[in-house]
Parts: C-alpha cells; structure tokens; sequence
C-alpha cells in the first residue's frame, strides 16, 4: 500500500505537524519571548516546511515559508523582539501556509502578500516587498524597480545523482527567474549517447543571466538545499542594456499543477494516514510472526490428528496481545487536540479582551484515534463557552477579588474504562435561577416545575437555549452546546456539570475507552445471549428465591446492607417461557449508581469486538452495539448507562407512587 | 431501477405469494437461512441482527413491513442480502424471501406503472409491474420499504 502514497501527501502529513510546531512554538513565545530555544524551534519548523515543499513540488509554499522565514530571521537574530503583534501576524501567516497546503486553489495571493508585508513592518526586513513575486503568478509580472539593477552569471552544475535525491533543477531556475529578468542557457556537453544515457542522471550545466535588484544572497537562497549537491558560480557583471532585450519567457509555476490535482483527489477528507510509534509496530511483528508459527503449528498437529489444545491456547494468547497491540496503535494521546486549543483560547482571548489562560493536564492519556477526531469540534464549543460566558471582564474579576487573568483549565484522564474531559472555568458559574427564567421563557420547562440544579444545567444543553442577552462572534446563539451533547451522545458519552456561583463551572465529557473491542460478560436471558462491558460489571450474585418469587412491587436487593434495584431482563426484553430455577444478578455500575441485571445464566468472559447496530436500531436504547460470537450468532451488548436510567426512572416511579420499598 | 438501458436482470422471488423482481445489481449474496439474534425493542419488521462473514447485519420481513404475519423459515426459505442506497448511505440489509427462483432478464417493454387499485401493498412501496413468464410481478421500491423510519 505504501508504494502508492502520494508523495504529496507525505508533505502535507509532515506539515501538518510541523505547522502544529510552530504555533506551539509562537504561542509559547508569547509568554516567554526572549528564549532563543523556542525561537530556533519555529525557525526550523519554518526551514522544514520550505525545504521540503520546494522538494514535493509546492512552489508556493515554499515561496511565501521562504519569505516569512527571512523575515522571522530578524527574530532570530536578536533585531526584532517577537512582541504580541508580531505573533499574531506570524499566526496568521501560518494558517496562510496550511491553506496554501491545503487548498492552494483557494489561497489567495493578495492576503499572503498583506501577511508578508505587515511580517516585514514589525521586523523592518530590509528588502522591501520585492521578493514576494513568486507567492502568486500575478505578483511576479511586474519587473522590480530599476534602480539598483544589478547583473549576474550564474554557473549552475549539479552532482549526478541529483534527481534521485529528488531534488528538480527545473524549479530551483525557475526560482531563479522569479528573481528578475533571466536568460536560461543549457550546456548539454555532458550528455552521453543514447545508449550509456542513464534517465536518472542529470548530465546538464545552466549558464544564467540574471538582472535582478536582489542581492547575491537571494540568489544563494535558491540554492540553499542543493548546495550539496552542486557547484554553484555567481559573478557579478556590468549590467547590460536590459530594455532592449525581450524579456525570457518565465515558465510558470511548474509545481502547482500536481498541487492543485493532489487537492482535488484528497476531495478535502482529512488525511487517513496516522502516525505509529515505532516500538508498537515492532510489538505487533513479534506477535504476527509468533502467530504464523503458531498457525504453522496448529495445521501441522490437524494433519496428524493430534491433539491441539496448547496450540489453541498459544493461538488465543496470541490473539489477545495482538489486539492489545493493535488498540496501542490506535490510540493518540489527547495533547495533540489539546494544542489546538492553546491557539484558540489565544484568538479568543484578543477578540474578547479577556486575558485568559489555558491550562491543560494529562496531555498524555490515550484515546481511540477515532474519539481524539470526533472531540475536537465539542470541546472547541465548550472552551468558548468557558471563555465567552463563563469567564467575567478583567475589571468584573478584580472587584470579585480573582486575579485579571482568567484561567480555563483542560484536565484529561482515565477513570476505569472511561476518559474524562474537563474543561473548568473560574468565572462566575453558572446561574440556576437565571437558566430557570429562561428554560420558562422559552417554554422548555413548566413554570415553577422542580428540578434538580442538574438537570437545570443540563439545559444549557438544548438547542437553541442559551442565557447570554447579547449574540456575540463567538457564541450565543445556543448551538454550540447543542454539538456538544450530539456528539457526546455519539460517542456514548455522558455530560456531568458542575458549577458554583461565583467561583466558576467544570464540564466533564465522559467517554468509553475504546470504540472497538471490550472485554465482556457473557449472559444468557431466555434464549438470547447478551454482552454487558465487563468494566462496568461489580459483581455477580444469585438473586435470593425469596425476592425471586416474590410480589412485583419489590425490585430491590441487599447488597451488604446496600439497596440495589434491580431489572428483571425476561421481562424487560420480552422472553417467553419459563424463567431459569436459579437466576443470576449481574450488578453494574456506570457513574457511582448501580443497578442488578437479572438473568438466567452467566455464561463467562468473552474478548468483544464491537460491531455497531444499524441505523434501523437507531431507536432501540438498550443496546450499545453487537458482537459476534465464537459459533457465528449475534449477540447483543447491552448498554448499561440506559439501562440504569430506565432503572432508576422505575425507581423514581415506585418512590413517588408508594413508599414501601424496605 | 429498470432504466433506459433496456433489459435489467432481476432476481425473482416469492414473499407472501406474491412474486417480485428485485434489481440483480442490488443482490450482494443468497444465504441459507441460520439463526438470527431478536433485538428487543425494535420495531418488528427489523427485529433480527445476523451475521454475514463478519459484518452485523440487518434482518427485515418484508410481511411485516406489508402488514402480514410475520414469515415461518421453511426448507425454500432464503436470506438474500442486498446493498442499497438508503437516505443517502450505502446500507447492507438482509431481506427473508419463502423462495428464490432464478434471475431473470426484464423486458422493459412490459414494465407498467402500479395500477392504483387491485393490489393489497402499499402503493407507494412498489416501482412499477412488469411481466415475466406470462405473470405480472412487483418491482418493489426497496429503498422506500426498508427505510429507517418505517413510515
């Protein structure tokens, strides 16, 4: 598969992470402008991304990357402090690049050279606005100023080997006639026979004639990444009486059609490629070759007719370290969402004249590849909801006695099979009373209805609610929080809110594990097997004749002086026939509140891969997935956060119906 | 379904006593019937899940979709798995059929709109009429029948 991977999209992969450098980078140079560290850190970031998209054929990008780099040079070099204005532009003059990357057909050659010149106000680049032509094709038509003109010939010989590096003389002279007025001549001495011709060779020496306003070092910076691999002669000469000569044709762009058509294949998905630590990798072939043996092993003894219990056993061991493996490579730490954000809360923080600050723990827990995706859009609604609402105006905190500066802290970790998210402010909390008049306002709830503060909170939720008087840019118009619960739902997740006046709000998002294979329980209700997600499962106990038998009213049981309710699956699921003369109570937990499955037998352990139900099931709660059993049948997983709520819903029934549970 | 590129193979088969052509192109796989899982809750036409290499799939009876009692597996039974395009998503989906027959080549010429009275399915589930073997059959719209709301 690898043979086929678009060498651009390597590029773009590569990038991506080095464009996530260098915001880090930036932003972390805000806070700490002097330190020369993460100065280098972006000036590398930024030296990459122009050396390899010279090399991947994005002209463009390394263009403009070669202008901001010059321009951030000037940082580099102690001239220019990297003061709050000039990372704001560098910022922006990232998000250029990535869109340059992304979707050069929609980049546009006006706002790149606005970036630049601003880059080069704050630095006070000496060589004003001239270089930029080679950003957009139609900045390059206008001849430089004639003022400084200067004439140069340029030897240019490249090693032999050169295009198997990969690198493409025909660019880097094309680099050159963006610099000015240019004559290109070839020398084709070298060039052998046909027959001795070796197509990956490069046999040429250019002799060039550049009239140009720049100084030698531009033209030393074409050249910059090939020195190595090249004899480079540059004269300066007397320049000649240019106005007579026609000026040369300049090929343009070569690089941008395979640009534009790598964009139009990618058709916008997100790249599908995933970075793998190579340990893992390594973990996964030890276990994949053990597994051929094994296999090996096992056909062996079947054509003897042996026996092939330990075969089995090895293959089932080997199986389940596979799959541990297997889920390793899936999982991202969450820091690389986390990132985003740092630049997000930045821009938030400029457009609300908010300081704030983000504070981010536990960068470092894992989650399924799929989830760290999925997370991105909620918890950016949910940070802005921090911010915009939770957060009060710099002058509002010092009379409340806080600091000015806001902090919105971002606390990652795993809690058994769960990650939780917070995202906690320390603003002014969320007001019950106010969501209440509001949810009246609009109908959502009965006035005067009792209602717990969580499930008031939980309204903040609703589509189309939301308290904030006034819409502004980033929030008010109550969708966001509407994403959030969609998506959080999606991932068979759950929202907690917690908030106190005056002090601030923490919303926790909480989310399975993994998306892909659980370790289950296995139970039988009539005829039926059912999974129930072992990391939820406390105990197993026999459910008491007594209770057993007993009158309908009743659905609690003694769990150590503990009142458990419990379901009695046959009837919830609808199974005929006569119920098992010992039935069983699997006990599961899912948020501190617990309730008893009662089935007919428990069955054992089973590795579940999770399938999901079709759209047709849409409807059906109980159920968070299926998973197919050792014979071939389906079986379904049952999905406990549901089952609990339909528990203490009855429970809630029974109470207010009658008290006489004991 | 039958469009203007002349003959469509259909595969012919038997629910309820009544004869359909279902789009060959449509047809992944034709399975002996093996059991299947009931999911609690669901609506009853898709009440079962079964496995096909792999892969869970749904399970619709199309008799309780047309209001019939529900299908008893017998030996001529068959689980036939189609892929079609439901709201906009490839879907997979398994439908029960009390027989197979053959695929058949349709010839368009004889292709009929439903006849708004005289049939006892829903007219909006059904494509059109053609004739084969001297019979007319029902070219159901089986995007519109297996869709997810089952309205």
């Amino acid at each position: 598969m690898s043979e086929n991977t678009d060498p651009a999209d390597i590029f773009r992969t590569e990038a991506a992470e080095l464009l996530e450098q260098l915001e880090t980078a930036l932003l972390d140079l805000e806070r700490a402008p002097a330190d020369s560290n993460l100065i280098n850190q972006a000036f590398r970031a930024l030296h990459t991304i122009k050396g390899s998209g010279a090399m991947f054929g994005f002209e463009q990008v390394a263009a403009f990357t070669h202008e901001f780099e010059s321009a951030f040079d000037r940082v580099r070099k102690g001239e220019t402090a990297p003061d709050p204005e000039l990372i704001a532009i560098a910022l922006n003059a990232k998000d250029f690049i990535r869109e340059l990357i992304e979707k050069p057909e929609e980049a546009s050659a006006v706002i790149g050279m606005c970036i630049l010149t601003d880059l080069r106000k704050l630095t006070q680049a000496p060589q004003a606005g001239a270089a930029l032509a080679a950003v957009g094709p139609e900045a390059a038509a206008p001849a430089p100023p004639t003022s400084e003109l200067q004439h140069w010939r340029i030897g240019v010989r490249f090693h032999k080997d050169v295009l198997i590096n990969g690198s493409n003389p025909l660019l880097l002279l094309d680099e050159l006639r963006a610099l000015g007025d240019c004559n290109v001549t070839v020398d084709c001495r070298d060039l052998p026979d046909l027959a001795a011709l070796e197509p990956a060779v490069c046999y040429f020496t250019w002799n060039v004639e550049l009239t140009t306003t720049h100084p030698q070092s531009a033209i030393e910076e074409v050249f910059v990444f090939v020195l190595d691999e090249m004899e480079l002669k540059i004269e300066a000469g007397t320049a000649p009486a240019t106005e007579g000569r026609p000026a040369v044709a300049t090929q343009e762009p070569a690089g941008e059609p395979p640009a534009a058509d790598a964009a139009i294949k990618r058709g916008g998905k997100e790249a599908a490629t995933i970075r793998v630590p190579a340990e893992r990798l390594d973990e996964m072939m030890d276990r994949v070759g053990e597994l051929v043996i094994a296999q090996a092993r096992l056909s062996q003894l079947a054509g003897a007719g042996a026996s092939t219990n330990g075969v089995a056993e090895e293959i089932e061991r080997l199986t389940s370290s596979l799959r541990d493996a297997m889920m390793g490579i899936r999982m991202l730490p969450i820091g690389s969402l986390f990132g985003r954000f740092r630049r997000l809360v930045h821009d938030i923080s400029r457009d609300l004249k908010k300081e704030i600050e983000l504070v981010a723990e536990g960068e470092e827990t894992e989650l399924d590849k799929t989830m760290v995706e999925r997370l991105a859009d909620p918890l950016i609604h949910v940070i802005r909801n921090a911010a915009d609402h939770g957060l009060e105006q710099p002058e509002a905190r010092i009379a409340a006695g806080k600091p000015a500066v806001g902090r919105i802290r971002l606390v990652a970790r795993h809690a058994g099979a769960e990650v939780l998210i917070a995202v906690s402010d320390d603003g002014r909390g969320l007001d019950a009373k106010r969501i209440r008049a509001k949810a009246e306002e609009q109908g959502l709830i009965a006035p005067g209805a009792p209602m717990s503060e969580q499930q008031l909170y939980q309204l903040i939720f609703h589509p189309g609610f939301s308290t904030a008087s006034v819409v502004s840019a980033l929030s008010g118009r109550g969708v966001g929080m509407d994403v959030v619960r969609r998506t959080i739902d999606g991932l068979r997740g759950s929202i907690d809110i917690a908030s106190e006046a005056g002090k601030g709000t923490t919303i926790t998002l909480r989310l399975p594990l993994t998306l892909a294979i659980i370790e289950g329980l296995l139970v039988r209700v009539g005829d039926a097997r059912y999974v129930a997600p072992l990391t939820s499962v406390e105990e197993c106990v026999e459910l008491p004749p007594v209770v057993g038998a007993g009158s309908r009213g009743r659905s609690f049981l003694n769990i150590r002086g503990e009142l458990v309710p419990f379901l009695r699956l046959r009837e919830m699921f609808g199974e005929s026939g006569e119920p098992d003369p010992h039935q069983k109570v699997v006990i599961v937990s899912h948020n501190d509140a617990r309730v008893g499955l009662v089935v007919d037998q428990i069955l054992g352990g089973h590795q579940t891969v999770i399938k999901s139900l079709s759209k047709f099931h849409a409807d059906v709660a109980s159920f968070s997935g299926a998973t197919i059993l050792g014979d071939g049948a389906v079986a379904l997983i049952l999905d406990v956060p549901q089952l609990i709520a339909a528990a203490q819903k009855r429970e809630a029934h029974v109470n207010s119906g009658k008290s006489e549970a004991a | 379904m039958f469009g203007a590129q002349g003959y469509a193979q259909a595969l012919m088969l038997n629910v309820a006593g009544e004869v359909f052509a279902i789009d060959a192109r449509q047809v992944r796989e034709i399975l002996d019937p093996v059991p299947v899982t009931r999911v609690p809750g669901a609506k009853p036409y898709f009440a079962s899940v079964l496995n096909v290499r792999g892969k869970v799939i749904q399970l619709a009876d199309l008799r309780l979709r047309f209001g019939l009692p529900p299908a008893t597996i017998t030996q001529d039974s068959r689980f036939i798995v189609l892929e079609i395009e439901i709201e906009g998503d490839p879907t997979t989906i398994g439908i029960v059929a009390d027989k197979v027959f053959e695929v058949a080549e349709l010839d368009p010429a004889t292709l009929q709109k439903t006849p708004p009275v005289g049939m006892h399915w829903r007219p909006e589930f059904i494509a059109g009429i053609a004739k084969w073997r001297d019979e007319f059959i029902v070219l159901p719209d089986m995007a519109k029948i297996l869709n997810a709301q089952g309205n």
